[in-house]
């Protein structure tokens, strides 16, 4: 999809530095796990960057945000500084969960994104009760959430939609089809492979997009959130992207080949898109030099601002269990 | 002083609640039209409307869940669960974004989640209908377990749940629902420490929820017999109260739990294990406990007498635990 409405230039181009900066952020990362300074389980997001990009430049502030365990563009992109979200992969005191998240549990109350879920199919429902408080307090803000097509064979899941679909809530259900839960293809684990039609049995209006797109993406969701802004309840955007990298670091990625990989890569949205603006002659060479530089330096700075942090003290270790008292 | 019952006194709580903040919302299977599985939220649609009384779907995991989300975005809702063994569909969202949210956001979030739900056997339901699961709750960092006993209880600790940041899961017991007796208006009420509900000088009986009644029996057919026993409500099963314990039993000298839940992994396993800790030296007898046998809660009517803590069993244990057997 080329640009339908022209784009002011800088916004087109902060499409791409976006989607460059997740990109960035991400490969660092892969690094850094690989010297042992990044632990646990990290998913990287790596060749679905046009969806985080394209869907969360279309919501509104303040719009509610619930994400997976593959949430550092989702993070980001809703405003989580990169200091943090990086701190947080090391484990620090100065990362957004205080280190004790880690990659899989970023959250950020200032911008609203709620995690950082690691319980596949987990956050739907949250998002059902997030845009039911809304509603009640009489807000217009909308609640999205973004998952796998693995999280549609989950109860949660088919209990969302049909809450949603029955209160009539402003829920945006983003799911990043990617083709693989783990090693399990949509095909092998799901009866109904075309999700919209899934959906579409729980009365919530459902579209197909071409994920690899971060025009595409950032259209229909300007029109769903368009549409639910009118009134009109929940919907589910499908978004059909690729991760190009394992599911996780410890994934030894047997379940399909090479060859597939590949033929998605081609369609990697950076490089498609910054191709696509040079065509139309919104970004030269040099100026996506600029906006890589620029990217990297967030970057670079992020993980120094990791490596200056600090521990949160060990006697520390019981706060944050329960509430401490309100000083009246 | 009023006369009243358990049931009314829950809904009385839930009423008062509801008026007083309009963030306070209920949601559950059959809360609304129904009037509540246990009539508890009877007349509460008529009053309050359908907006603040939610019939839901079965779909326990997604409106628990969804009680969840609705409190992070600036709710107070009470989710109402039938009984506890459905809540183990919604163990998921309680346990695994409930309880930890509030840590694993390094503290940004709270959850203002109240959850009410009956617990406990002994009305013939069987096995799916009569489990005792509030000390497996009790287990979860990050929750506050509440049981209420007495009518004061199920009026009043409501409120301080709702105004708890924390997620607060309140345990009905079937048995108490019928209960009839005069409420003390004026009596305070909180979340945090257990109470001494008979005073006693030979025997520290602890016990909680649904088995109170059958404790107090027990120490009045004890005291007939001589045998002074103090009898503590521990009311709040997490976090455990352990300075009221250990001051009756610092008096007393010797412990019994009765505890509705399996013996094995028990809460009373818990509450003996923290005196034996904190007073090894200060008991003249060996801990004991009155808990379930450890089989699923049968129906048939002896069966489910002979799997519960009853008043003749809890006798014989103080009377052992005294030399008297
Ligand atoms: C309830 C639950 N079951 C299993 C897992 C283990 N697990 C983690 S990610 C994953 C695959 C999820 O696939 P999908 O929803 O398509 O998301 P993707 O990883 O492709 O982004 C599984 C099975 C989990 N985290 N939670």
């Amino acid at each position: 999809m080329s640009l339908p409405v022209p784009y002011p230039a800088e916004f087109a181009r902060q499409l791409l530095r976006d989607m460059l900066r997740i990109r960035r952020l991400e490969e660092r990362a892969a690094e850094l796990y690989g010297e042992g300074k990044i632990r646990g389980f990290l998913h990287l997001y790596i060749g679905q960057e046009a969806v985080a990009v394209g869907a969360l430049h279309a919501l509104g502030p303040g719009d509610a945000v619930v994400a997976t365990y593959r949430e550092h563009g989702h993070a980001l992109l809703q405003g989580v500084s990169m200091n943090a979200i990086m701190a947080e992969m090391y484990g620090r005191r100065e990362g957004c969960s205080r280190g004790r998240g880690g990659s899989m549990h970023l959250f950020d109350a200032r911008t609203r994104f709620f995690g950082g879920n690691a319980i596949v199919g987990g956050g739907l429902p949250l998002a059902v009760g997030l845009a039911l408080a809304e509603r009640m307090q009489g807000g217009t803000r909308l609640a999205a959430c973004f998952f796998g097509e693995g999280a549609l064979a989950e109860g949660a899941a088919a209990e969302s939609l049909n809450l949603a679909a029955l209160w009539q809530l402003p829920v945006l259900f983003c799911c990043e089809n990617n083709l693989y839960a783990m090693g399990t293809a949509l095909a092998r684990s799901q009866a109904q492979t075309d999700l919209c039609a899934k959906v579409q049995a729980f009365k919530v209006p459902a579209r197909s997009v071409d994920g690899m797109d971060v025009v595409a993406v950032y259209e229909a969701t300007r029109m769903a959130v368009e549409q639910m802004h009118a009134g009109h309840g929940p919907c589910f955007l499908e978004f059909r992207t690729y991760r190009f990298r394992a599911h996780s670091m410890f994934d030894p990625e047997l379940y399909r080949d090479k060859a597939e990989v590949e033929a998605w890569k081609k369609r990697g949205p950076i490089h498609t898109y910054s191709a696509q603006l040079k065509a139309q002659g919104l970004l030269d060479e040099t100026g996506l030099d600029a906006l890589e530089a620029e990217a990297s330096a967030e970057v670079e700075a992020a993980v120094a601002f990791a490596e200056a942090g600090s521990l949160e003290p060990v006697e520390d270790l019981l706060r944050d269990v329960y509430t401490p008292e309100r000083t009246p | 002083m009023i006369r009243t019952t358990y049931r009314e006194a829950l809904r009385e709580g839930l009423r008062e609640a509801l008026a007083r903040d309009p963030r306070v919302f209920l949601m559950g299977e059959d809360v609304g039209r129904y009037g509540g599985t246990y009539a508890v939220s009877k007349g509460l649609l008529e009053e309050f409307g359908e907006q603040r009384i939610r019939d839901t779907p079965l779909s326990e995991l997604s409106f628990v869940a969804a009680g969840i989300g609705a409190a992070l975005g600036g709710m107070r809702p009470i989710v109402e669960v039938m009984t506890v063994n459905f809540s183990l569909l919604a163990l998921d969202p309680l346990m695994n974004t409930a309880a930890t949210l509030r840590h694993m956001s390094g503290g940004q979030f709270s959850v203002p989640l109240v959850l009410r739900m009956a617990t406990g056997a002994g009305r013939q339901l069987a096995a799916q209908h009569s489990h005792s699961l509030e000390g497996w709750y009790a287990h979860i960092p990050g929750l506050k377990i509440l049981a209420p006993a007495t009518l004061e209880d199920a009026r009043g600790m409501l409120w301080p749940a709702l105004q708890d940041p924390d997620p607060v899961l309140i345990f009905e017991h079937s048995t108490l629902y019928n209960l009839e007796g005069v409420l003390d208006e004026g009596a305070a009420v909180d979340i945090h420490s257990a109470r001494v509900r008979r005073e006693g000088r030979d025997l520290t009986l602890v016990t909680y929820g649904g088995s109170l009644g059958k404790a107090l029996a027990a120490a009045g057919q004890l005291a007939g017999e001589g045998i002074s026993v103090e009898v503590i409500d521990l009311r709040v099963l997490h976090p455990l109260d352990d300075a009221t314990l250990m001051a009756s039993v610092r008096r007393t000298r010797r412990l019994l739990v009765v505890d509705e839940g399996w013996r094995s992994g028990s809460l009373a396993a818990e509450i003996i294990a923290r005196v034996v800790e904190q007073g090894f030296y200060e008991l003249d007898a060996p801990p004991a406990r009155v808990c379930s046998q450890e089989v699923p809660v049968p129906y048939a009517k002896h069966l489910e007498e002979a799997a519960l803590p009853q008043v003749p069993g809890i006798v014989a244990a103080a009377r052992e635990l005294l030399g008297r057997g």
